[in-house]
C-alpha cells in the first residue's frame, strides 16, 4: 500500500515536471517567433556537420583545452547519467528496483561508468566553483555578471553538486544493504566511487533504506526541478546549442544581408523610368521599420542566441573594444536582447497580448555600446554556440542611422562625403588617379 | 617621379578593348599619402607580371562598406548601385582589390544586388603571380629580418583567407614570426565598421596600441599586413612607443615589390 502510495506520488511528479517544462518550450518558441522570420534553412549539409562538431562535439570549446575537459566532463556526466534516469523513471512508476539489472555485467558497466562520471562531474563542477569564485576570472566577474546572472551560475554548481552527491549517496546504501542480504536490494551494479563511502555509512538497515530511499528522492525531484529552471537559467544552452548551432551564421562572417526593404526604395530612386504609383503598397505588409528598436524588429535567429547564451563571455574577453575598456560587450548584448524579450513575454502573460510598455530594446541597449564596434567578427568566432552579437548590432545601428538620424556627428560627416563626392573624406572624385603621377 | 602608365577602363573602352581585370583602389588606396604608396607597389608587380589591367579613376566611388557599417543602409545601396551600374557598363567579369573591406562587399554582398564578378584581393593575385613564376623574388631578400602578421578582419575571420597574404611573404623567402594572437585569434586593428572616421567611445587605450603592442612584443623589423586600413592604425601605433625609426609597417604588395627589385 505504502509502496503504491510511492508511485502514485512519484507519477503526479513527474507528470508536473515534464508538464511544466513543456509550457516553458512552447513559451520559449512563441517568444523566438516574435522575432521577424529569417530564412536559415540553406546548406544544409554544412549545418549538419556544425551540429555535430560545434554543438555535440564541443569543438570551439577545445580552444582553451583546460575549461574545455572539465565542462566535456560535465556535460558526457549530463548526457550520459541520464540514462540512469530512464531507470529512475521505470522503477518510480511501476515500484520496481534497479530494474535494468537483469543486463547483468553490463549494468555493472553502466552503473561504474555513471559513477566515475558523478565523480567527474562533482571534481569539474569544484573547479568552476573555485574559479568562480575565488580566482574570480575576469570574465565572470564582469558589470553585465552583478546579481542574477552571477547567482545563476553558482546556482546550477550546487545544484550538479547535489544531484551528483544524492546519486553517490544512494548507490553507496543501496550497495551497503546489498551486502547484508537485504530483502529487495538484490546483488547488481558495480560502485567503483561509491564504496569508498561505505564505512561513514551507518550499519543498521533500517537506516539505510531510509538513506538509499531519500537519496533516490532528492535525485529525481531535483532532476526535475533543474529541468523547469533552464528556462530562467543560462543553462538553457544544454537544450538550445543544438538548433541555435544547426541555425547559425555560416561564413563568410563578413557578408552583412542587403536590408530587402531598402533595395526597393532605392530601386525606384536610380529607375528614371519607375512610376512612383506602379506598386501602391501593399495592405497587408506591415509599415517596416528600418533596422531594430526593439526584440519585434530583430530577427527570430537574433532572439534564439539570446536563449541560447550562456553568458561564458568568451567573446567580451576577445572583443577588442571590451579589451580597451570600452561599454561595449558582447555577452551584454545577448543577455540584453534575452531581458528584453521577457519583459516582452510577462506583458504576452499576463495581457494575451503585447501592448506598448513604453519600452524598448533601447532601454537596454546604448548607444555608447552601439557604435564602439569595429565588426571584427572576433565575438563570432569565439563564441562555442554559434552566436552573432554583431547582427543585433548592426540592426540598431541601421535603426538609429535610418530611422533616428542618431549616428555621431562625424559619421554623418563621413556619409555627406560619400554622398557628395564618392569618398568618406571631403576629397574631388576627379582628382582619384592623382596617384599615378605623384 | 615614378613614370607608371595605368589606363582606364574608359580609355581602354575607346579603343575597343576590355582588360581581364578591373583594379579597384579604393579610397584609401587613393587618396591616404601612405595607401597611395600600396597602390603603386601593386601596379607596378601588375606590370611587371604582365597583367592586363584597367583602373576606373575618376569614375570610382565609395564601395558603401563604411556606410553600410555604419547602419547607413540606403547610402550604401545606392553606392553599390550606381558602381555595379559602371562596372556592367564597361563589361567587368574580374575584379581585384588592394582592400579587404572592398574585397567583402564586392565579393560577398554586390551579387544581391546585381553586380555578380569574380573578386580577388590582391593576396590571390600576388600568390598566383609567384607560383606562376611571372614575379620572382631574390634569394633572401630579408635575411636576418623579424617580420610578422596582423590579420586583417575582413580578410582572415571574415573571409577565411588566412594563408593567402601568409604565402605571399613565403613567396619573398620570408619566415613569418607569428603573434600569440593570429589567424582566427587576431585582434582587430580598430579600423573597420566605420571606426576610422570617428573618435573611440570613452576608453583606457586605443585599440591600435593596444594590437600594436603585441606586434612590437615580438621585436619586429617589419610589421607586415593586406589592409591600407591596418596599416594606417598600426602605423600609429608604432608612433605611439616612438619605434617608427626602428619598425616598418609595410603591405604585402611593398614586401614583395622589394623583394624583386633586391
Ligand atoms: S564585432 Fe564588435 S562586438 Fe564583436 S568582438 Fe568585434 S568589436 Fe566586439
Ligand atoms: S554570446 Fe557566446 S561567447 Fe558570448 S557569452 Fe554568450 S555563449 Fe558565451
Amino acid at each position: 500500500m505504502i509502496h503504491l502510495l510511492d508511485n502514485i506520488i512519484f507519477t503526479l511528479l513527474l507528470g508536473t515536471g515534464v508538464g511544466y517544462f513543456t509550457w516553458q518550450v512552447k513559451k520559449t518558441i512563441r517568444n523566438v517567433k516574435l522575432g521577424k522570420p529569417y530564412d536559415r534553412t540553406d546548406r544544409k549539409n554544412e549545418r549538419w556537420k556544425n551540429v555535430l562538431l560545434v554543438a555535440f562535439g564541443q569543438k570551439k570549446m577545445f580552444k582553451r583545452p583546460i575549461p574545455a575537459l572539465l565542462h566535456l566532463a560535465v556535460y558526457l556526466g549530463f548526457i550520459i547519467i541520464n540514462i540512469e534516469v530512464i531507470e529512475i523513471i521505470i522503477d518510480g512508476v511501476f515500484g520496481t528496483h534497479r530494474v535494468l539489472k537483469f543486463a547483468g555485467p553490463f549494468y555493472d558497466f553502466l552503473i561504474a561508468s555513471f559513477e566515475v562520471l558523478a565523480f567527474l562531474v562533482i571534481v569539474a563542477v569544484t573547479l568552476f566553483w573555485i574559479r568562480r569564485n575565488i580566482i574570480k576570472l575576469r570574465r565572470f566577474n564582469m558589470p553585465e555578471m552583478e546579481g542574477w546572472p552571477k547567482k545563476d551560475a553558482n546556482y546550477i554548481l550546487y545544484f550538479e553538486f547535489v544531484l551528483m552527491t544524492a546519486f553517490l549517496t544512494m548507490n553507496a546504501a543501496d550497495k551497503k544493504l546489498q551486502l547484508l542480504n537485504h530483502p529487495h536490494y538484490d546483488q547488481a551494479g558495480s560502485f567503483p566511487v561509491s564504496s569508498f563511502l561505505l564505512n561513514i555509512l551507518p550499519e543498521d538497515p533500517s537506516s539505510l533504506v531510509m538513506i538509499e530511499r531519500s537519496m533516490w528522492w532528492i535525485h529525481i525531484i531535483g532532476i526535475l526541478i533543474f529541468l523547469n529552471y533552464l528556462y530562467f537559467s543560462k543553462h538553457y544552452h544544454i537544450l538550445l546549442a543544438f538548433p541555435n548551432v544547426f541555425y547559425a551564421k555560416l561564413p563568410p562572417l563578413a557578408k552583412l544581408d542587403n536590408l530587402e526593404s531598402v533595395k526597393k526604395e532605392v530601386e525606384l530612386m536610380l529607375d528614371p523610368n519607375a512610376d512612383p504609383y506602379a506598386s501602391p503598397p501593399d495592405e497587408n505588409e506591415e509599415p517596416g521599420r528600418f533596422g531594430a528598436k526593439d526584440i519585434f524588429d530583430l530577427k527570430w535567429i537574433n532572439l534564439l542566441n539570446a536563449y541560447t547564451c550562456t553568458e561564458c563571455g568568451r567573446c567580451t574577453s576577445v572583443c577588442p573594444a571590451n579589451q580597451t575598456g570600452k561599454l561595449l560587450s558582447p555577452r551584454k548584448i545577448m543577455m540584453s536582447v534575452r531581458d528584453r524579450t521577457e519583459e516582452v513575454s510577462k506583458i504576452i502573460d499576463k495581457k494575451g497580448k503585447f501592448e506598448d510598455d513604453g519600452k524598448s530594446l533601447l532601454d537596454y541597449i546604448t548607444p555608447e555600446e552601439i557604435w564602439a564596434c569595429t565588426t571584427c567578427n572576433a565575438c563570432v568566432e569565439e563564441c562555442p554556440v554559434m552566436i552573432d552579437p554583431l547582427d543585433i548590432i548592426i540592426q540598431i545601428r541601421q535603426y538609429m542611422v535610418m530611422e533616428e538620424s542618431a549616428a555621431p556627428a562625424e559619421l554623418n560627416l563621413m556619409f555627406t562625403n560619400i554622398e557628395n563626392n564618392g569618398a568618406p573624406w571631403q576629397y574631388s572624385q576627379a582628382d582619384r588617379l592623382n596617384w599615378v603621377n605623384e | 617621379m615614378s613614370e607608371l602608365q595605368v589606363k582606364t577602363m574608359a580609355e581602354l573602352a575607346q579603343e575597343g578593348k576590355i582588360p581581364e581585370y578591373l583594379y579597384w583602389v579604393g579610397c584609401m588606396g587613393s587618396y591616404d599619402d601612405r595607401a597611395k604608396k600600396i597602390t603603386k607597389a601593386f601596379v607596378k608587380l601588375l606590370q611587371k607580371a604582365g597583367v592586363d589591367f584597367a583602373v576606373l579613376g575618376p569614375e570610382e566611388s565609395c564601395s558603401g562598406d563604411p556606410a553600410k557599417r555604419a547602419g547607413n543602409e540606403f547610402l550604401f545601396q545606392m553606392q553599390a548601385m550606381s558602381n555595379i551600374e559602371v562596372m556592367n557598363a564597361y563589361g567587368v567579369k574580374k575584379v581585384i582589390t588592394t582592400c579587404p573591406h572592398c574585397f567583402n562587399t564586392f565579393k560577398n554582398e554586390y551579387p544581391g544586388l546585381g553586380g555578380k564578378y569574380e573578386v580577388y584581393h590582391h593576396s590571390e593575385i600576388l600568390k598566383k603571380l609567384v607560383e606562376e613564376g611571372k614575379l620572382q623574388p631574390a634569394d633572401n631578400p630579408f635575411e636576418n629580418q623579424t617580420v610578422t602578421f596582423h590579420d586583417p578582419c575582413y580578410l582572415g575571420r571574415g573571409n577565411g583567407m588566412y594563408d593567402e597574404p601568409r604565402n605571399v611573404l613565403k613567396g619573398a623567402r620570408i619566415q613569418i614570426k607569428e603573434m600569440p594572437n593570429h589567424k582566427e585569434n587576431a585582434v582587430c586593428c580598430g579600423a573597420g565598421g566605420a571606426q576610422m572616421f570617428k573618435e573611440a567611445e570613452n576608453q583606457r587605450e586605443e585599440i591600435f596600441v593596444f594590437r600594436t603592442r603585441e606586434a612590437l612584443e615580438l621585436n619586429p623589423d617589419i610589421i607586415a599586413t593586406a589592409c591600407a586600413f591596418c596599416n594606417t592604425m598600426i602605423t600609429d601605433g608604432v608612433k605611439h612607443y616612438n619605434k617608427e625609426k626602428e619598425v616598418q609597417v609595410l603591405d604585402i604588395a611593398e614586401i614583395l615589390l622589394r623583394s624583386i627589385e633586391k
